[in-house]
């Protein structure tokens, strides 16, 4: 009966912090603007939307990975399933939810494309230095 | 025994926790965060010596289980202090760094007291029918282990509740937070869940506790390394229902 209590309590507060992790790493990227090549590239221009999510993703697979980034990717990664999950099962009863998700996907979209940024900046810092050796 | 996977990730534990400790030296933020710090150096030092003692006794010895039980409850009470550590930086602008010192002892005193009276009670009742073999004995140690870890998460979650009531905007203090709400919580239910499903075959617990283990260094890191002590966030964006 305890053991019962504490795995529900458990799942809903691993839930509840779970989503607050990943808005807090999404909030520390939404501040940053895209460059005009980036908005070129992945075609968002000031909203992302949730559809743009993956194929930002595959772009980001093309370029090379950052040590520093890749936990925060595959976290986010792991959110935006976890919010397809949701828009596909729950939300199709509570309308408000799907706004809820639909945001919340583009918020990941946006994220994404700000790590693909950072890694297109990396790319060009590593190949200029193996240029000037 | 643990196999190549438990030993890779093992080390690769070993190796977070003490990225931990060098990141926030190399940010200057060893002092700020002592408490945090401290327990990294514990946990890294432990689990050097269980792989010592490992290697000396074997898996299965009495010496390595004594010694991974009791090692385990003094880290969860270090995770305690760190906890301590963060409520004390939460509140720090209100001068309640006294009061929260003081909730700090009577809390570990607390649980102490709360797990002490879980094993009497367990234990008279496993001695009543004559019976305190290792399986029994298991059983005791997962649930004093799930309630140690739940208290953790209420403790956390009253923390969160708070940061989120005084709009706290520490970027890295509430990735830290977060972190350790997610580790609890992430421990808690596991053990809770193994706990509801003793006797069951388990294949995937082997697995997921050690790379659960992971999590926490893992953001603690990320959280040093790449946050800056000074970017602000606005909570209510990070509250599930919409502030």
């Amino acid at each position: 009966m305890m053991a019962g209590v504490i795995f529900i309590f458990s799942a809903a507060a691993l839930l509840q912090f779970f989503i607050s992790y990943c808005r807090s790493l999404i909030a520390a990227s939404s501040k940053q603007a895209l460059s005009a090549e980036v908005k070129d590239v992945t075609g968002i221009q000031r909203l992302a939307s949730g559809d743009d999510f993956k194929r930002v993703m595959q772009l980001l697979q093309l370029c090379p990975e950052r040590p520093e980034d890749r936990n925060s990717v595959q976290a986010i990664g792991a959110y935006f399933s976890f919010l397809n999950f949701l828009r596909s099962t729950v939300a199709r009863f509570i309308p408000s939810m799907q706004d809820w998700t639909e945001s919340e996907r583009g918020h990941c979209a946006y994220f994404a494309a700000v790590a693909l940024e950072r890694r297109i900046s990396f790319s060009r810092d590593m190949l200029a230095q193996q240029m000037d050796a | 025994m643990p196999g190549p996977f438990q030993y890779c990730v093992w080390f690769l534990c070993t190796l977070l926790e003490v990225s931990v400790v060098v990141c926030s030296i190399a940010k200057g933020s060893f002092r700020r965060y002592l408490s945090l710090n401290v327990y990294m150096f514990a946990a890294c030092f432990v689990n050097i010596a269980r792989f010592k003692i490992l290697l000396t006794y074997g898996y299965l010895s009495p010496e390595y289980g004594y010694f991974y039980y009791y090692s385990d409850l003094l880290l969860t009470i270090g995770l305690y202090c760190a906890l301590m550590g963060l409520y004390s930086r939460v509140f720090e602008e209100m001068g309640a760094g006294q009061y929260v010192r003081l909730g700090a002892v009577l809390l570990l005193l607390g649980t102490a007291g709360f797990s002490f009276a879980i094993v009497q009670q367990s234990s008279s009742r496993l001695l009543g029918h004559f019976v305190l073999d290792s399986r029994a004995m298991g059983h005791l140690v997962l649930e004093a282990s799930q309630n140690l870890y739940f208290v953790g998460l209420v403790l956390t979650y009253v923390l969160w509740g708070a940061m989120l009531k005084l709009r706290e905007t520490r970027t890295r203090l509430i990735q830290l937070v977060l972190a350790l709400g997610l580790y609890f919580s992430v421990f808690a239910a596991s053990y809770a869940f193994r706990n509801l499903s003793t006797g069951m075959r388990n294949d995937i617990w082997p697995y997921f506790i050690p790379i659960s283990g992971c999590l926490l260094p893992l953001a603690w890191a990320y959280a040093f390394w790449r946050i800056p002590e000074d970017a602000r966030l606005v909570p209510s964006r990070l509250a599930v229902v919409p502030r």
